[in-house]
């Protein structure tokens, strides 16, 4: 019989014990382990949605963390807007003739190249305080969908499991079109055709019911705080009863059954507001240039939402997941603790066995060998315990956190290496699909958990390294 | 086979004073020889087995078993030369309460350098009356059962000594004989040399040579002559 045969039916034997001690370091682990992966997944999700595409936010002057988590996260009490005319700083003429092409020349008023037209590669307008149910509406203009690109990438961020974008203007649904994220037509069951109505500032009594807008699409699942956002067609919701007046319509054509349709004048520039405008510059002075010459002035403020939530991150969320990470450690180390006193105490009972095994020609190391491998196996069995139950639990939770955060779970997905760790590796392995995920501060902390357990059997092992053959077999059983 | 000289030891009072327990000037067992060493409790007869099977070391003397000098090795080599030439019945048989009884003898085998046989661990219980409680535990065997287990056990590594301290003082008197009949048998046809220690005249009168404690040990003597 091997010494790990004779352990494990020395674990056996005391099934009860054994099963209480090997629980609590797996409840010790799971809390390590789910704590890691919440800590890891959750910055991964800010940091990785702080990377939209785009490098910088305007807003109204005001706090730079709600402007950022308002814009990028949906989350926080809506800002206050901008006017549409410090949107247009950052288009060029011919880019602010497109967009607004269905205005009369007379409520457009002379346009110009905007101001930081030349440093910007693309700016997108994003008017925000509507909700349908409990998911923010964003109005925003089409190309939210067609020129948001990560960095490395020529293809658009984000695409459609249903249906097509919405466009500035539709015969059939006028400007009133609109896009659901995926995690919005999840919960709510909406489907392309359906009709929705936002409601002013999340009030249910103040339902905009006489611009009800068309879903013509739903996005593809991007593991984003967009998965949780209803687009629509930025004109349609300046149209929307409480946002501003225009009665004003001219004939634009006939539909195929020959009735007339008519198209509401787009709101005047004069009376039109932004909520934020979300930049991505042309070069890498343009942040720069723009944000010293707009923070100068009193109509708005430029941030950097990377900045933003690293500094969100050192200063509140990280103390706080440290102190929790702390606090899971020492759950840990309290449970090795228990191993090393359950063992401990079970020497007393098993001085006889371990002089029987001594008289049986054992040698000193080989019992020690035998306490050592039950508390490996007690250690590791409840560790890897733990490490599933974690993954399993956190797996069948996924849809909450999804909901919460954006983020999907998957269920051996490990927590990320933190980002100050992850620069010190070469990019071919962190990017690498089957080693990167290994770099895992999960599959490094966890292992040490264990192993601090199995150091705590030392001193059980060494008792039974101690134990005095003669005069124990000489006392009474 | 085994020869014993000049064996002292003693123990260290919680005084501080040494006591002596044991001087044996001479003792000897010749190969396959069973013998029977009596004595009244406490005057030194488990301690006689320790310092042989070399669980204890004396203070002095010579205990060599066929030629090697045992008090002269390391721990652990006195640990593999009990594993793999001594066995050892005890008193209150000692099985692990977590072993099945083929299991039990199977430990038995597990400290040497020679393989686990099962089929000689199977055979040995075979041998004692046991093939249909393989797999009992012994909480849920009968004490002479369990004596049955510790003696094949002792035998697992066809040991050429076989020591028996008190091997039936807790069996009741229906399988005492049974018992000593078993290890004798045993012994007799693996050639195992036997020694066993009893404070039972009725089992020590069934060998040819019995030893009396008091005669073989001096310090025995002296606290005779003293009373």
């Amino acid at each position: 019989m091997s010494i790990w045969q004779i352990a494990w039916r020395s674990v056996r034997q005391r099934a009860l014990a054994s099963s209480l001690t090997s629980f609590s370091m797996a409840l010790g682990v799971l809390l390590v382990t789910a704590v890691l992966l919440v800590h890891g997944l959750v910055s991964k999700s800010f940091t990785d949605n702080s990377d939209l595409g785009y490098n910088m936010i305007a807003g109204a002057k005001g706090g730079k963390l709600q402007l950022v988590l308002n814009t990028t996260f949906y989350l926080s009490e809506p800002v206050e807007n901008v006017p549409y005319t410090f949107y247009q700083e950052f288009l060029t003429k011919p880019q602010q003739e497109k967009e607004l092409e269905l205005m009369k020349p007379a409520n457009r008023g002379e346009l110009t190249d905007g101001t930081f037209a030349k440093n910007t590669e693309f700016a997108i307008p994003v008017c925000l305080g509507d909700y349908y149910q409990n998911f923010r509406v964003v109005g925003t203009l089409p190309k939210f969908f067609e020129e948001f690109k990560d960095y490395d990438s020529d293809e658009p961020k984000y695409s459609f499991r249903e249906g097509r974008n919405f466009q500035v203007w539709n015969d059939e649904h006028g400007y009133f079109e609109a896009v659901v994220g995926s995690m919005v037509a999840q919960k709510t069951g909406l489907k392309i055709g359906d009709k929705i109505a936002a409601s002013h500032g999340g009030d249910p009594n103040d339902i905009h019911t006489d611009s009800p807008f068309t879903v013509v699409g739903i996005l593809a699942p991007s593991g984003t705080p967009n998965d949780r956002a209803v687009f629509v067609n930025m004109e349609g919701f300046y149209l929307m009863s409480g946002h501003a007046k225009v009665e004003e319509s001219e004939e634009v054509g006939a539909n195929t059954t020959g009735e007339t349709i008519s198209r509401r004048q787009p709101l005047p520039i004069k009376q039109r507001e932004v909520t934020a405008i979300l930049i991505r510059t042309s070069d890498p002075f343009s942040p720069i240039i723009i944000k010293n010459r707009v923070n100068e002035g009193n109509i708005a403020q430029i941030v950097m939402p990377v900045m933003e939530i690293t500094s969100l991150f050192e200063l509140i969320v990280k103390p706080i997941q440290t102190l929790l990470l702390v606090i899971t450690v020492l759950i840990c180390f309290v449970s090795g603790i228990s191993i090393l006193v359950s063992i401990y105490n079970s020497m007393n009972d098993r001085k006889r066995e371990i002089a029987v095994m001594r008289a049986l020609g054992a040698r000193r190391r080989t019992v020690m060998g035998i306490v050592l491998s039950e508390s490996i196996i007690l250690s590791v069995g409840g560790g890897i315990l733990g490490w599933l139950g974690a993954h399993f639990l956190l797996y069948a939770s996924s849809p909450m956190i999804e909901a919460q955060t954006g983020v999907q779970i998957g269920l051996f997905d490990l927590a990320p290496l933190p980002r100050k760790l992850e620069v010190l590796l070469p990019s071919a392995i962190i990017e690498n699909d089957w080693i990167g995920p290994l770099f895992s501060l999960e599959l490094v902390i966890v292992p040490a958990l264990i192993l601090l357990a199995v150091l705590v059997g030392f001193l059980p092992a060494y008792t039974a390294y101690r134990t005095d053959v003669a005069e124990t077999l000489s006392s009474s059983p | 086979m085994l020869k014993i000289s000049n064996l002292k030891k003693s123990f260290r009072l919680p005084t501080g004073e040494r006591m002596q327990i044991l001087d044996v000037p001479q003792f000897n067992v010749a190969a396959a020889e069973q013998m029977v060493i009596v004595g009244r409790s406490g005057c030194g007869k488990s301690t006689l087995l320790h310092l042989i099977s070399g669980i204890g070391t004396p203070d002095s003397g010579e205990i060599s078993i066929n030629g090697l000098d045992i008090s002269r090795l390391s721990e652990e080599g006195r640990d593999r030369f009990r594993a793999e030439v001594m066995g050892y019945v005890f008193q209150t048989f000692n099985l692990l309460q977590g072993f099945s009884a083929l299991e039990n003898v199977l430990l038995g085998m597990s400290f040497s350098r020679g393989k686990v046989d099962r089929d000689r661990a199977r055979d040995l219980l075979r041998r004692v009356g046991l093939d249909h409680r393989l797999n009992a535990y012994p909480r849920t065997m009968s004490v002479g059962e369990q004596q049955r287990v510790a003696v094949a056990r002792a035998l697992a590594n066809r040991p050429k000594l076989l020591l028996a301290d008190e091997p039936t003082a807790n069996v009741d008197p229906a399988n005492q004989q049974s018992i000593v009949d078993l290890i004798r048998e045993t012994c007799q046809e693996e050639e195992i040399s036997l020694v066993l220690v009893t404070h039972a005249m009725e089992v020590a009168e069934q060998f040819q040579r019995i030893e009396p404690l008091e005669k073989l040990n001096m310090v025995a003597q002296a606290n005779k002559a003293h009373a």
